[in-house]
């Protein structure tokens, strides 16, 4: 493997070699394969790939929420600034949670308690990580006016706070989950598929709102997500993850720009494309790999347009194009991956 | 997230075709069933229990060993010849208790047929069309859940005298409300999938759709219910023979050979203990059964 | 089967209304929405959750039962059937579902459920006979022959939708209603459906209805759009014009919110304010104007109707009165 050591980056998250595994009775699934993942203090990166590809496992692993078991972390480091998540105790990781990352999921329906007012909610994280001015923890009074100044921030009045869930449409419930995400300044943000449960103009507010705040408080931010639009809406930086590995990484324009990996192109391929509308689609053939019993080579072999023979049998090394964009990938060495390589798009 | 592994097996059609077998559901469900340790322990008693009822004649004669009495023979404590002793009247009790699990599944498997069916269709009718049918048929069934069912056993038993018939139309009577709620709480959930719905668009009649589509997918919750229902129908039987109102004497039945024992429990303790038992495990044997076959049938164990 | 006349209508909705009772009053889930499709054309329904796009095409199926307006498919008032005639049209008309793992029968087998509307309307009473046509059906929707005994928990949600697919094209139906057909599908998986339904399509000379809240989905894969919001049908036009004049101020919203996978052009978002209302007891003004960044004391005063602004193209706007 290429071990390449960026002493020179300032990196919020550094993920290396990430093996994940769900042992069930019914077999092993392998969710992740050495994951390597690394996103630069104030960056956000993307990380793409279909279902089953290991992407919320991703997520998950860094908060060590992987449920056990079935999950067991077989190998690889997870650091935080530095700081390996693996060796901290659970009451440790308790006070990262929430304070240092904190995590969006997918369904804003299901993540908020319907029977406790929303300002509760948001004051519970701030009691439980934060301390008042005079060093003792915070009074509970101060976190309901702190948990109105966060609502106010996500954009809903903050006398509104005594409402319960219900009360609240699909974009604003997925507001008050961020407002509760960001509620004690977390370094990192995990935002796993925050805006697929939303209609398209107010998942163009939400994520417009999340660009403010990004900005503003310089958090680093896990986008995961499927939706390639709202990468290049948001994130500096993309992973493509396929069957637990990140088989191409980049800076947005690496990546959008010169892609180099057959799945990517083929991602691409299957958008439909807003200017030509008449263009036939070309999807990747075939299904995703079944996760039990993943191919012994490349893992995107059988549905790979360009499969050699020897994609069949080996694991691809990977192949730099500059200091940040990486293909893992046969069709490539060090020198055609600069020229354009094998595929033209 | 991943399917599990498929264990395909490969066959011919008629037309010669190589297809995946068709996966037996059943089988699924038993092997599923097969690996709940406890479940196992409660549908092997109550095999026996069957065993015991469907062979009583052959182990014991119902004239001269089950209702006969002999007096020279009476109160004998528990031995080789008698395994659990002799009652007040010198009647084998092992051979009582035998007898007495015929009486008790026949009347337990009547009345739940019954209720059931009755159950069944009503609660079907109320999920399936739903508004003011429902209203009507649920309001009714409310009242007679508001009884206790015991009670309401009691006041049919009372009204009509105590006969086998009549038990069971009492029993059959207090189980109904139950089963119309659990069906229609399992069809509920299942009239609103789209594949329902998609049904209707192909041109299903409400006949087929009931049949085809919305009966095979509420069933499990049903047989769940008719397995723990049976248990406390059994219940309810030595109940009500115990005090006097179910099967009256000399018929073997649990609950009145407690009776009956209560007044020898100082000395002859047996006589109340084995009829205890029986009833206790049996209880016990089909409530596993029922939790076991709930944990197998669910779906999201899939 | 009979040629296909792309001028001439196969699905004329006139007026078409669905309310529903609740509580707080009557939900106007569809109101007074006009359309026709010509013979093998595709109009695409856009909207955002709560729309009333779902609710028109099961309206047009007699799935649910408009409130009022008229439905006719080739000159014939469906809106006019009995129950009984209406089960028997339904082998003209069919629908394919959003959800693939809820619209198929979890203890029926891939071929039970292809071979189950053939047995209904008594296609092939020949059992090998239909099995064949089964078959048959499984190669154009592709899938595999060997799969046809398997289960639907078995097979992923592309293949499903195959299943569903087939199930209703196995009566040869004349239009078909998709509903979201691929919005639950990944984005590589989406792109097969996509390409597999335009097949059918000039293969079999089928006329969609598409429903979806994917406006790149819709613009790929229809002739026409109709636009619609709480309930009305806000805007209509052939795709390339609407993309290129969305002239009713939410299309043009819809349409420059939607993310595209390209970091070099750079689209000015029109950002709306709040969120769609309730569509309960709706007042007669413009549902809109609550949202509309041009909304005027007229638009909160009175309703505005559809009016032709351009050759084919219908906007329900005010503003575009005083063009």
């Amino acid at each position: 493997m290429n071990e390449e050591i960026k002493n020179t980056k300032d990196l919020e998250l550094d993920i290396k070699n990430l093996v994940v595994e769900y042992r069930t009775p019914g077999g092993v699934t392998q969710a992740l394969n050495g994951l390597d993942l690394e996103i630069e203090k104030g960056k956000t990166l993307g990380l793409v790939g279909e279902t089953g590809a290991g992407k919320t496992t991703t997520g998950l692993s860094i908060l060590q929420l992987i449920p056990d078991p079935p999950g067991v972390i077989v190998d690889g480091s997870i650091k935080l600034a530095g700081e390996d998540v693996m060796l901290k105790s659970e009451k440790e990781m308790e006070k990262i949670r929430g304070q240092q990352v904190s995590m969006i999921f997918q369904d804003p329906m299901t993540s908020l308690n319907p029977v406790m007012p929303v300002e509760d909610q948001i004051a519970e994280v701030i009691e439980m990580h934060e301390l008042g001015e005079d060093g003792k923890p915070i009074s509970h009074s101060a976190a309901i006016l702190k948990a109105k100044e966060m609502l106010e921030l996500v954009g809903i009045p903050g006398d509104r706070g005594t409402e319960f869930p219900h009360q609240f449409s699909g974009g604003m419930k997925q507001r008050v989950v961020i407002a509760i995400a960001l509620a004690c300044n977390p370094k990192l943000l995990i935002a796993d598929e925050p805006t697929t449960a939303l209609d398209v103009t107010i998942q163009a507010q939400v994520l417009e709102m999340m660009k403010g705040l990004r900005e503003k408080y310089g958090t680093s931010m896990l986008m995961i997500t499927h939706d390639l639009g709202i990468v290049a809406e948001i994130c500096d930086t993309v992973s493509v993850i396929y069957a637990g590995r990140v088989i191409e990484h980049g800076t947005l324009e690496d990546v959008f720009d010169f892609t180099r990996h057959p799945y990517t192109e083929g991602l691409f391929n299957s958008l439909p494309d807003l200017d030509h509308r008449e263009n036939r689609l070309k999807p990747i053939k075939g299904l995703m790999p079944d996760p039990t019993n993943l191919p012994k080579g490349c893992a995107f072999c059988p549905r790979c347009d360009y499969a050699m023979e020897i994609c069949k049998t080996e694991k691809p090394p990977r192949v730099y194009r500059n200091d940040e964009h990486y293909v893992e990938c046969f069709l490539y060495n060090e020198q055609n991956i600069k020229e354009g390589g094998l595929l033209g798009r | 997230m991943a399917k599990k592994k498929q264990t395909e097996t490969v066959v011919m059609t008629a037309n010669g075709e190589q297809v995946i077998k068709k996966q037996n559901l059943a089988l699924e469900t038993w092997r599923r069933l097969a690996k709940n340790w406890s479940a196992m322990v409660g549908l092997a008693i109550v095999i026996v229990l069957v065993l015991c009822a469907v062979f009583a004649d052959v182990l014991y004669d119902y004239d001269t060993q089950v209702i006969k009495q002999n007096i020279s023979n009476r109160l004998q404590a528990p031995s080789g010849e008698h395994p659990m002793g002799t009652d007040e009247v010198g009647r084998d009790v092992l051979a009582r208790i035998v007898h007495g699990s015929r009486i008790s599944l026949e009347i337990g498997l009547a009345a739940n047929v019954f209720s059931l069916t009755v159950g069944g269709i009503l609660g079907a009718i109320a999920g399936f069309y739903g508004h003011r049918v429902d209203n009507i048929i649920m309001r009714i069934m409310d009242v007679f859940l508001a009884i206790p069912g015991t009670l309401l056993a009691i006041c049919i038993m009372a009204a009509l005298g105590s006969s086998i018939f009549n038990l069971i139309i009492a029993l059959a009577v207090s189980g109904t409300p139950g089963y119309a709620r659990i069906v229609r709480g399992a069809v509920l959930p299942v009239r609103d999938m789209e594949y329902v719905e998609a049904a209707r668009a192909i041109g299903c009649t409400n006949k087929r759709i009931i049949f085809k589509h919305v009966i095979p997918n509420s069933l499990a919750p049903v047989i769940v219910q008719a397995t723990m229902h049976t248990a406390t129908t059994i219940l309810t039987i030595a109940g009500l023979s115990f005090l006097g109102l179910g099967i009256s004497p000399p018929t073997p039945e649990w609950g009145s050979m407690l009776s009956a024992g209560r007044a020898y429990i100082r000395g002859y303790a047996y006589l109340t203990t084995f009829p205890g038992l029986t009833i206790m495990i049996t209880i016990l044997a089909f409530n596993l059964l029922g939790d076991g076959l709930r944990d197998a049938l669910d779906p999201r164990l899939r | 089967m009979s040629k296909i006349d792309t001028n001439k209508p196969l699905i004329e909705v006139e007026g078409l209304k669905k309310y529903f009772a609740t509580k707080r009053g009557m939900l106007h889930a569809v109101d007074d929405v006009t359309f026709t499709i010509n013979q093998g054309m595709t109009l695409g329904v856009v909207g955002e959750s709560g729309c009333g796009k779902s609710t028109t095409g099961r309206a047009i199926l007699r799935l649910l039962e408009p409130t009022g307006g008229s439905v006719h498919f080739d000159g014939q008032d469906l809106l006019a059937l009995s129950a009984e005639e209406m089960r028997h049209k339904r082998q003209e008309l069919q629908i394919i579902f959003q959800d693939p793992f809820s619209s198929l029968n979890p203890r029926k087998t891939l071929a039970e459920t292809i071979a189950e509307p053939m047995e209904i309307h008594h296609i092939f009473d020949d059992k090998l006979k239909r099995e064949e046509r089964v078959l048959e059906l499984m190669d154009t929707v592709g899938l595999a022959r060997r799969l046809m005994n398997v289960y639907p928990h078995e097979l992923d949600g592309g293949r499903r939708q195959r299943i569903g697919i087939a199930r209703a094209l196995s009566v040869n139906p004349k239009f078909i209603v998709c509903d979201e057909p691929v919005s639950a599908l990944d984005v590589s998986i989406q792109a097969q459906i996509l390409n597999l339904l335009e097949d059918l399509q000039e293969d079999m000379g089928l006329t969609y209805m598409f429903i979806t809240h994917d406006l790149s989905v819709v613009n790929h894969f229809s002739d026409d759009i109709a636009v619609m919001y709480l309930g009305k049908l806000i805007e209509q036009a052939p795709s390339e014009e609407l993309f290129a004049h969305p002239t009713h101020p939410y299309t043009q919203a819809l349409l420059s919110a939607i993310p595209e996978p390209n970091i070099h052009k750079k689209t000015q978002r029109i950002l709306l304010k709040g969120e769609i209302t309730s569509p309960i007891e709706p007042k007669p003004i413009c549902r809109f104007a609550q949202r509309c960044n041009y909304a005027t004391d007229r638009c909160r005063e009175g309703e505005p109707c559809l009016k032709e602004i351009s050759p084919k193209h219908f906007v329900s706007c005010f503003l575009t009165d005083d063009m």
